[in-house]
């Protein structure tokens, strides 16, 4: 699986030991501008994100992010960049899910700096997340009805959706 | 002036006042900010327009320079600084971003403070030189002294 891939040493063990230990999870895994990307099935998240960080170093989540990859199957995609700070590595975790509630397991419970990322990736594309502590928008006002990262939403964004203050002003 | 006097219309006096003493409310919001302060600082030195004193209360300043991109988010602290001002007030939006949303064209950028604050002066650039800045100040005072505030202020 991963013969025509050019790994450095360390990267190379971690990626042998994780198709070993989740050989029947591991949908991909391919190289793109520099760094390593493992997609796998989305039910295998809390498993294979554990067995990273305790087995393999990954102790540090750098960032979550979501993808609206706008097909009409696995219409949106997460993506998690973690760090192993004692082998200096990078690697890319991808799931993907359903245009259809979508929803995938907060990795809050490893990593606590996962809350305002998934918070990040539920504002603008409305991926929830199950488990997750603390689970609201981030930078949208609360009662926001739209996700302005998927792809059908206007660049310019719904006009009227978002309230500009007042000009005639409070005469107190 | 010694034993001579001189004949002048209030109008012209006040303004003459106003417009050699337009305090400027900075409103900094991103790179544009940076400029404005080279705009206060010794090199472009607007204390010659007698504009240096920059007060960080809305209520001893005249001129709010709404300097950088405005979020809807921060669009209610503007206009909330704004209302705060004593009358008469003037307002230039520095910058592409202030004037017409810039370069931000999406959803959570204001398209231009205009949406919500009466603009009297727009600054092209991005940023703006500080000599731009000096510019808009300049033409503001040129509108002050075309006011007739007395008249219409009583």
């Amino acid at each position: 699986m991963s013969k025509e891939l050019q790994l450095s040493d360390p990267l190379q063990k971690v990626i042998d030991a994780l198709t070993d230990e989740f050989f029947d999870k591991i949908i991909e895994i391919y190289q793109s501008s520099g760094d390593t990307f493992v997609r796998f099935e989305a039910d295998a998240t809390l498993d294979l994100c554990k067995y990273l960080r305790d087995e393999q170093g990954f102790v540090y989540l750098c960032d979550i992010f979501g993808i609206d990859r706008y097909t009409n199957e696995e219409r949106f995609e997460v993506v998690y960049n973690l760090v192993s700070l004692r082998d200096r590595t990078r690697l890319f975790l991808k799931i993907r899910c359903e245009e259809e509630n979508p929803k995938v397991d907060s990795v809050y419970s490893l990593w606590p700096s996962a809350n305002w990322f998934e918070r990040e990736v539920y504002d603008m594309f409305g991926i929830r997340f199950r488990n997750h502590p603390d689970h609201r928008r981030i930078y949208m006002p609360e009662d926001y009805k739209y996700f302005p990262l998927r792809k059908e939403f206007p660049l310019l964004g719904i006009p009227g959706s978002i309230e500009l203050p007042s000009t005639t002003p409070d005469p107190d | 002036m010694g034993e001579g006097y001189l004949t002048t219309k209030l109008d012209t006096i006040t303004n003459w006042a106003r417009a050699n003493a337009a305090w400027p409310m900075p409103m900094g919001l991103a790179c544009c900010a940076i400029e404005m302060m080279a705009f206060a600082g010794p090199r472009y030195d607007v204390s010659r327009f007698g504009s240096e004193v920059f007060r960080f209360s809305p209520r001893q300043s005249d001129v709010m320079i709404v300097a950088g991109w405005c979020s809807y988010k921060m669009s209610h602290a503007i206009r909330r600084i704004w209302d705060q001002m004593p009358d008469p007030k003037w307002c230039i939006a520095m910058g592409a971003c202030a004037s017409t949303g810039g370069m931000h064209r999406c959803y959570g950028v204001v398209q231009g403070v205009d949406n919500f604050l009466p603009v009297d002066a727009y600054i092209s650039g991005c940023p703006p030189r500080p000599d731009a800045v000096i510019h808009a100040l300049m033409k503001i005072q040129d509108k002050i002294k075309t006011e007739h505030s007395v008249l219409l202020d009583t």
